[in-house]
């Protein structure tokens, strides 16, 4: 009964979809207050449809509705109640669901928090949004309907694969897809611009802090996932350029773009027709992604051919949105006003290099993921495009993004002063150069890999660079006394930035290391056998097996010490799951300042006897998660900045002028 | 991230490899080991995504560690090792596709797409940029100057 209250639920939010797609938009047209009105109770009245349905499906697993042939096919009565609920989304239809409830929840947003917008705007916008809503929720009617039945009933259901039965995997999918529909808001916006034809400062205004929320949470999204390959999947190794990882990254980059052009639309009124394109290609990829994932073309061509109806009908929805946004923008774009002039070398200019550069690099991916389905179809043969390709090419595009990062926000607007700006950088270039022949030096010269050197002189001009411009904007150098003062009345905005670029700059560091020096130990090992790994001896102490809830482990345990004392006691697993019965191993890791102590225990051997073990030490992985941390922080600080509350009263700051500059 | 292919994988009724390579394949002599291991990661796992021989624990992955390894025991160059293997499995088993016509637009295109964006936004915006400089800001009135003076006098003004 719940759930074809669910299931009925979907059906009314379709149909409440449909008249919000069309009759505000009507409405702006004809300049009809009553009609574009219709579009605020519609959002709201939509989300609580869709929540309704969303609803339905979580207490269906909550209970372990067998009859439900979606919970049958990816539940089971032993899970925790954690992974009953996250069992929601760990499955196709599910996780369309949320989705589409993330996409309603975006578009109540606007009609709670846009009191103040242009009701012409806000009404286009919510239309724009609605149609995207159309779109997905005929795609999970039509072709993926999570209620529907199953008669007669299993006495239990098959199980989530248990490497998603982990914490780290529980809050991935909700914060990618935060950050997947965030970019929906730029994109309804920019739709909306195109067709009012107008795109000023107030629109970036509004556009910019859900552009930087739905950054956020794709951040999050993308760090969860990495996070949790790091320490569930058992080999140290945390990012793979693997497709459906490049599906995430690719509007990564573009909505990173996008987030700087905004600003530059917000401060000096340019780059308009540009923010506007960007906001169109972010959503789009984010849709991309969604194809790439859903349709199983990754896996091959002939897969998707095989069993065409999902994937057809995606490709279609990514046609229609996509393709007509591009014409609507051929037609509109021209007839954008031109805003701020600037000269090349110059705040706008620097934003605008590494926005060519970001664009670049999202291209780069995309090219590589799609590149074997091209090749595929048009018959070039089978071609594979792993991590050496992206590396090589990837990796060189963002050496002069970083190199540029640190300049561009010490170059004024409009004109900037580039050497003064580089003699200003003396002491950083000094520093940089210093830091990099120390690495060279200290990886014993081609003894580590020769890019090692240059990833760490580069994390430390970014780091040095921003702080320099940190320094500047408090005065830190002609008045320390006010310093401390001037930083606490900087906007919030500005020490996101700082924030977020040093936390760049961090996890360039750690990704340096991770990758250039990481050590690994695979061997058996019998119980008091030891191995020394980096400085750090691991004595096989104990195996004995556990039982979990609804698994079986085998849990050894390692004593580690370094320079004979006892450093730490660590327990890693290896569980087989009971439904479905599959293997997971759980790593043992202990972090430290300059990288993580990382041990797996795995099958046991069946000749001699004794445990198959992997012992790493990998350098500066946790600068890594500390930097994104912080480039995660520096949105925060940054969104909670009152300039970013639209329709928030401006506090009178006459009394300090420094905080009128941004 | 690995775990939304993990999902695709869920749903599309693959079986997940869990763990690389054992240890009773690997090579005593430390620094043929290396090189295998090397060699390794650029190699595809066929029947894995984008996962290299080293990282997967597919069967095939597994034969073709130790065909890597054998070759290398055999006495064979790095290029040699390379060449057997593609010789038999094609060049879909390089993770690092190699440089000829059919993959011209993938080793390319990335720097063709960067030299395009930046012409177009050099024609774009340097043209307006040129303009711009080409008029030049009328001089400041004395009651101008005096404000100006007045502001950059005041420290805060920054």
């Amino acid at each position: 009964m719940i759930a074809e209250i669910g299931h009925f639920a979907l059906i009314l939010a379709l149909a409440v979809a449909v008249v919000q797609s069309l009759v505000p938009l009507a409405g702006a047209q004809r300049g009809d207050a009553a009609w574009m009105a219709v579009a605020g109770p519609a959002s709201m009245a939509q989300f609580l449809f869709v929540g309704v349905a969303f609803a339905a499906l979580t207490h269906a697993y909550m209970v372990s509705d067998f009859s439900v042939l979606n919970v049958a096919q990816n539940s089971h009565t032993d899970k925790p109640m954690l992974y009953k609920v996250t069992g929601v989304w760990g499955n196709h239809e599910g996780s369309l669901l949320l989705w589409i409830t993330i996409l309603a929840l975006f578009g109540a947003a606007v009609t709670a928090f846009g009191r103040n917008l242009p009701p012409g705007l806000k009404a286009r916008a919510l239309s724009i949004q609605a149609m995207v809503s159309v779109g997905f929720l005929l795609f999970i009617l039509l072709t993926s309907n999570p209620f529907e039945r199953l008669d007669p009933a299993p006495f239990n259901g098959q199980g989530l694969n248990p490497l998603l039965q982990d914490p780290g995997l529980a809050f991935h999918p909700p914060f990618l897809y935060l950050g997947y529909v965030g970019f929906s808001m730029a994109f309804s916006f920019a739709i909306a611009a195109l067709i009012e034809g107008r795109v000023d400062p107030a629109w970036a205004r509004w556009v910019r802090p859900w552009t930087l929320a739905a950054w956020i949470f794709l951040t999050c999204g993308i760090v969860l996932g990495s996070w949790w390959a790091y320490y569930e999947l058992g080999w140290g190794g945390w990012w793979y350029w693997d497709p459906v990882e490049n599906a995430s990254f690719m509007p990564w980059l573009a909505g990173t773009a996008l987030l700087h052009s905004a600003v530059v639309v917000e401060k000096r009124d340019a780059l308009k027709s540009w923010t506007i394109l960007l906001a169109i290609v972010t959503f789009g990829l984010s849709l991309l992604g969604t194809f790439l994932v859903r349709s199983g073309v990754i896996t091959s061509v002939h897969a998707f051919a095989s069993d065409p109806g999902r994937g057809v009908f995606i490709l279609g929805l990514l046609t229609v949105v996509v393709g007509g946004s591009f014409m609507l923008y051929a037609v509109r774009a021209p007839s954008l006003k031109v805003g701020g002039l600037f000269a090349p070398i110059s705040r706008e200019g620097a934003l605008l290099l590494n926005n060519v550069l970001m664009a670049t690099g999202a291209g780069t991916v995309l090219l590589g993921t799609l590149y074997p389905l091209f090749a595929d179809a048009l018959d070039l043969g089978k071609v594979s495009v792993g991590p050496p390709f992206f590396n090589s090419v990837f990796l060189p595009l963002m050496v002069p993004m970083v190199l540029a990062m640190a300049i561009g926000p010490l170059l004024a607007w409009k004109r900037g002063d580039l050497p003064g700006v580089l003699s200003r950088l003396k002491l950083a270039v000094a520093l940089s150069a210093a830091v990099a022949a120390a690495t060279w030096v200290l990886q014993g010269g081609s003894a580590g890999p020769w890019w090692a050197a240059g990833g760490m002189g580069l994390a430390t001009w970014l780091f040095l660079g921003t702080l320099a411009e940190f320094a500047e904007r408090v005065r830190l150098f002609r008045s320390p006394a006010q310093a401390l003062g001037r930083a606490l009345a900087l906007p919030r905005a500005a020490w996101g930035m700082t924030l977020a670029h040093a936390g760049l700059a961090i996890f360039i560091a750690g990704m340096t290391a991770s990758s250039a020096w990481k050590e690994e130990k695979v061997q058996t090992m019998k119980v008091g056998d030891t191995v020394e790994v980096s400085g750090y001896a691991f004595t096989l102490a104990a195996v004995r097996d556990v039982e979990g809830p609804n698994y079986l482990a085998t849990e050894g345990t390692f004593e580690v010490r370094t320079g004979g004392e006892l450093f730490a006691t660590v327990t890693p697993e290896k569980r087989t799951y009971r439904q479905p019965p599959r293997p997971t191993t759980e790593a043992a890791i202990v972090g430290t300042f300059l990288g993580d102590v990382y041990a797996v225990i795995g099958d046991a051997d069946p000749q001699g006897g004794g445990w198959v073990t992997r012992l790493y030490f990998n350098p500066l992985v946790p600068w890594m998660w500390a930097g994104a941390l912080i480039m995660v922080v520096g949105g925060v600080v940054s969104l909670s900045d009152r300039r970013h509350r639209v329709g928030a009263p401006t506090r009178a700051r006459g009394s300090r002028p420094a905080a009128a500059k941004a | 991230m690995r775990l939304l292919a993990l999902f695709a994988a869920a749903w599309l009724g693959l079986a997940m490899p869990a763990l690389a390579a054992e240890p009773s394949e690997m090579l005593k002599d430390p620094a043929l080991e290396k090189r295998a291991h090397a060699l390794g990661k650029d190699l595809r796992c066929l029947v894995c995504q984008s996962e290299s021989i080293e990282d997967s624990n597919a069967d095939l992955a597994r034969d073709l560690r130790i065909i890597v390894r054998e070759r290398i025991s055999a006495g064979d160059s790095d290029d040699q090792v390379m060449k057997f293997v593609v010789d038999r499995y094609g060049d879909y088993v390089l993770l690092n596709p190699p440089f000829k016509a059919t993959t011209l637009v993938l080793w390319v295109g990335p720097f063709v797409l960067f030299v395009v964006g930046l012409a177009v936004v050099w024609r774009v915006y340097g043209r307006r940029a040129a303009r711009a400089a080409t008029i030049a800001p009328a001089p400041l009135s004395a009651d101008e100057k005096r404000r100006l003076d007045a502001l950059l006098k005041d420290g805060a003004g920054k």
